[in-house]
């Protein structure tokens, strides 16, 4: 199957990047691609997903992530269900099963969940007929970020084979850089790591990256220069000692910039801490694509839901 | 049985020659009724070629430049989501129109028209692109069975069939070959 | 007087270091004689188990019975049934009930459900600290007076040191043990599973083996330091066990358990299992290099006792995700199977091996009648079948509680009979 392009996903749902095959991602970032079109032109719907239910089930707090869904949503003319538990008694205790009859009841084609715990998509996949889409689960996966970086990365750059992609940030928490991780390893590019090792997973080597403890060192000849949101609120006082000397040591300025190659791209998931992880010049500066990752996203979100709404047969496990 | 019976049962009913009359008739047809200042589109897969060398037939009579694009229906086609087979779509092709068709005389292009569905989903995706002055249709074969009211304004060549007959237009663009097959083609048995 | 008479058994007991096949005769809830065709007075009831292994009651003194306070879980008679289903005949329950068993009431409470209830022996175990909040030491010597036979704070860790030596320090008067559940709950903080290359590629929140091994070391140098008595709860790294090594050749009062799942199981099964919570326990499933260390420290003496750290949840609370879902396995019905299919079929210890550390020696950790078949021992036995085949059906646990990590697996050997106080209090159908 090497060179034979795919034409269809192999599962219902789409729980992370580590079940997919490189063939997936491939037919993800190519329909994508024909689909980005639809925001250029005078109407910006299409009829395909008339009459198709999504319910967008979100755990947590997230307000990029869901409205990027939501505008894929509309533009594929499904129609849509907003389900916000975050905080509320809603969400501590409620078994996951309890959650899933009670979407059910309103017969969804699709669920979109964000979740603050891992493995909650995968589970609930199991549970119930309609495609799940993980819209970022605990510290496990965020799919379609990763995706929508890489369609980033590719539409800029022509390729995503051999590319040095270095991620920099708070890695042990973020489920993003796990995600791009995955995919990049998958499709040949080589991902660094960089971040104090107070803030890397342990044996991250495990994921197939290098590890790097300073920026510098990963910065050296990048294509792409990723950094990650810095949450101090989330994590306590013992990860490092202060902003300032994280932004002065780990934060990327126009300086440490020039380390990567003179085209290299400047992305973040957003949203942006200015002068935390990244300075505002680097951020607004020529080489960012960081809107260009917004307006991308919807172009991926809106191909996954293509590609998952096939017709109910026998439905696949999640695996 | 191991042996592969390729276009078995099929009846060629243009070749190649035939094919390129067929295509400079509709073309002055074209010109005849709308001059040449009019978009070819294709819709995809072989409404493609046909829309292209559509167009450069008209370019050499009327001397000027023939815009031409192609539409990919997918996103419109009615049997598309519930009613296929689980996660099996129909892959995306590219869309490529005009910058604008508002005020055009624009003319589908497409092999072969049936049912007429596939003109349907034509006409609302080039509608959500614009508001062309005039949409004609343009078909090589005409086989009948429609079910819409649909019918096309240029016709290369009538051919009446039983439904459950082929028509295989081959293009050499694709397909390395030009002609028209009528007949049941066997399945291939393995 | 009532008697039973066992014959042709295959008598297994390492307190004597017996193996052999002989007849048992059991009155008033004693062991009366042990021999080759033995005679009995007239009309002595007689139970043909040839074929069958007996074994002193085996002992579980690390179990979690739920009641008072969390009976939708388990209760001291579902808990007692399990037991027996299991082939125990002894199980020491722990005090993390609520209220807490920090209080002689809750101690004699227990004893007297249990003693209601009729099927096995039920030892409590005392709170350490009052609430088990880990900030003064409960009442332990009320509680030893009202039958509690060692002193814990399982489910929490001592954080605090300082209370942990006064504990070893202060209990040594009343000649009971501390049972240490070792987890620095710092270092756990919040995680879910072994923290390793695959919690990195699950993408769940790692607890690391140094939580348990700081703690195990701190716990083994206070007891040097105190002369106080420490047993181990539920070890699962390589780390502990070099610990305890350590702490042996040192002439360190200490003694270990271990659970079936650990010397089962590894994070590897669990990353295949989908996110399954019944695959969550503490501490939680370690690396296969663990697992072959706690099968090593089996072998070598290392470990004193296994235990089932039986930990009952309902299915509501199992139900939840990963994070959110309560830690623990239902281990009293399927320990014995386990045990001996993995251990003895699988040619890790000998039989007379697995009953010393399911008998004999948590008898002696604990100081519990019992662990023995000799002549004046109680009348407390276990009939195994060691060739039976049975595969693990939580749907026929007698537990209320069904969460397991090995439901469908196929097992060589279990039990077939519990016998307590000379009484044949469960029997396999
Ligand atoms: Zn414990």
């Amino acid at each position: 199957m090497s060179n034979e392009r795919l034409k269809s996903l192999r599962s219902k749902d789409l729980v992370g990047i580590a079940p997919l095959e490189p063939g997936e991602i491939q037919l993800i970032l190519d329909t994508a691609e024909e689909l980005l079109d639809i925001a250029r032109r005078p109407i910006k719907k299409v009829p395909t997903l008339r009459g198709r239910t999504v319910v967008n089930l979100f755990m947590e707090p997230s307000t990029r992530t869901r409205f990027s869904f939501e505008v894929a949503e509309k533009r594929l003319s499904a129609d849509t269900l907003n389900f916000s538990a975050s905080g509320s008694s809603v969400s501590k205790g409620e078994t996951l099963i309890d959650t899933a009859r009670n979407l059910m009841a309103m017969a969804p084609d699709f669920i979109v969940m964000r979740h603050p715990n891992s493995g909650a998509p995968h589970r609930l996949a199991s549970m119930v007929e309609a495609s799940i889409i993980n819209a970022g689960d605990g510290i496990n996966e965020h799919p379609t970020q990763a995706l929508l970086d890489a369609f980033t990365m590719r539409r800029h750059l022509g390729r995503l084979e051999g590319l040095a992609v270095t991620i920099a940030g708070d890695i042990r928490h973020s489920r993003v850089a796990r995600s791009n991780a995955y995919l990049l390893g998958k499709m040949g590019a080589t991902v660094r790591f960089a971040a104090p090792a107070s803030l890397m997973p342990l044996h991250a080597e495990t994921l197939g990256v290098e590890v790097h403890h300073r920026l510098e060192s990963a910065l050296e000849g990048a294509d792409v220069v990723m950094m990650l949101r810095i949450q101090r609120e989330r994590q306590g006082n013992m990860n490092f000692p202060s902003l300032r000397e994280y932004f002065d040591f780990f934060g990327l300025t126009p300086e440490r910039l020039e380390l990567a190659k003179p085209e290299a791209l400047v992305m973040h998931p957003g949203p942006i801490n200015r002068g935390v992880e990244i300075d505002s010049a680097v951020a607004d500066g020529s080489r960012s694509v960081i809107l260009d990752q917004v307006t991308n996203g919807v172009a991926i979100r809106m191909a996954i839901l293509y590609l998952l709404s096939g017709g109910h047969g026998e439905p696949t496990p999640a695996s | 049985m191991a042996t592969k019976q390729n276009n078995s049962g099929l009846v060629q009913i243009l070749d190649r020659a035939a094919m390129k009359r067929t295509i400079d008739r509709m073309a002055a047809e074209i010109v005849e009724r709308d001059g040449g200042d009019v978009v070819l589109v294709g819709i995809h897969t072989r409404g493609v070629p046909l829309a292209e060398r559509l167009a450069r037939v008209i370019e050499a009579s009327a001397g000027q430049k023939v815009r031409s694009g192609r539409l990919d229906i997918t996103l419109y086609r009615d049997d598309v989501g519930p009613w296929r087979p689980a996660h099996e779509q129909p892959l995306l092709k590219e869309t490529f129109l005009p910058d604008s068709i508002d005020g055009e005389v624009l003319y589908l292009v497409d092999d072969v028209l049936f049912t007429g569905r596939t003109v349907r989903a034509a006409l609302d995706t080039l509608m959500d692109y614009g508001r062309p002055r005039a949409v004609r249709l343009a078909v090589l074969v005409d086989r009948g069975h429609r079910e819409l009211p649909v019918a096309a304004d240029v016709v290369g060549r009538k051919v009446p069939t039983s439904r459950d007959e082929d028509i295989r237009v081959r293009f050499a663009e694709i397909d390395g070959v030009d002609g028209v097959w009528i007949g049941r083609e066997t399945a291939d048995v393995e | 007087m009532s008697r039973l008479l066992l014959r042709n058994g295959r008598v297994v007991d390492p307190s004597q270091s017996l193996d052999q096949g002989l007849d048992l005769l059991l009155e008033d809830g004693h062991v009366a004689a042990l021999g080759e065709r033995l005679d009995a007075a007239p009309n002595t009831p007689e139970m043909d188990v040839s074929g069958l292994v007996v074994t002193p009651g085996l002992i579980d003194i690390h179990v979690h019975l739920r009641e008072p306070g969390f009976e939708y879980k388990e209760t001291i008679e579902t808990g007692c049934r399990a037991a027996v289903a299991g082939g125990f005949t002894a199980v020491c329950a722990m005090p993390n009930t609520r209220p807490v068993n920090d209080d002689p009431s809750v101690t004699r409470f227990i004893r007297e459900r249990a003693a209601a209830v009729g099927l096995c022996h039920v030892y409590p175990i005392a709170a350490l600290s009052k609430g088990e909040r880990g900030e003064e030491l409960a009442e332990i010597g009320e509680m030893v007076r009202e039958g509690a036979v060692a002193v814990s704070d399982d489910g929490r860790p001592v954080m605090n040191a300082q209370l942990m030596r006064r504990a070893l320090e202060y209990a040594q008067s009343f000649g009971v043990r501390i049972a240490a559940h070792e987890e620095d709950v710092d270092l756990a903080d919040g995680g879910s599973m072994h923290e390793s290359e695959v919690s990195t590629r699950i993408g769940l929140k790692g607890i690391p083996s140094a939580a348990e091994e700081v703690m195990v070391a701190r716990d083994i140098l206070l007891a040097e330091l105190t002369g106080g008595r420490l047993h181990l709860c539920h070890m699962s790294t390589r780390g502990s066990l070099d610990l305890v090594r350590m702490a042996r050749r040192r002439g360190i009062d200490v003694t270990c358990e271990v659970t079936p799942h650990h010397f089962m199981l590894s994070d590897e099964e669990l990353a295949a299992s989908n996110y399954d919570t019944n695959w969550k326990m503490n501490p939680p499933l370690r690396s296969r290099d663990d697992v072959e260390a706690v099968l090593q420290g089996i072998y070598d003496g290392t470990v004193d006792a296994i235990v089932t750290d039986h930990a009952p949840h309902h299915a509501d609370e199992k139900a939840l995700d990963f994070a959110d879902a309560p830690f623990g396995v239902a281990g009293l019905e399927t320990a014995v199977s386990l045990a001996l299919d993995r251990l003895v079929h699988g040619r890790v210890i000998g039989l007379g091996q697995l009953v010393r550390l399911m008998s004999t020696r948590p008898a002696e950790i604990f100081n519990l009648p019992g662990g023995t078949l000799k002549e004046g021992a109680p009348a407390d036995l276990t009939l195994l079948d060691l060739r039976k085949r049975i595969t693990v059906d939580p749907e026929t646990f007698q537990s209320k509680s069904r969460n397991t990590p090995f439901a469908g697996i196929q097992l060589r050997g279990a039990p077939v009979a519990t016998i307590v106080a000379g009484r044949v209090v469960w029997q396999a159908s």
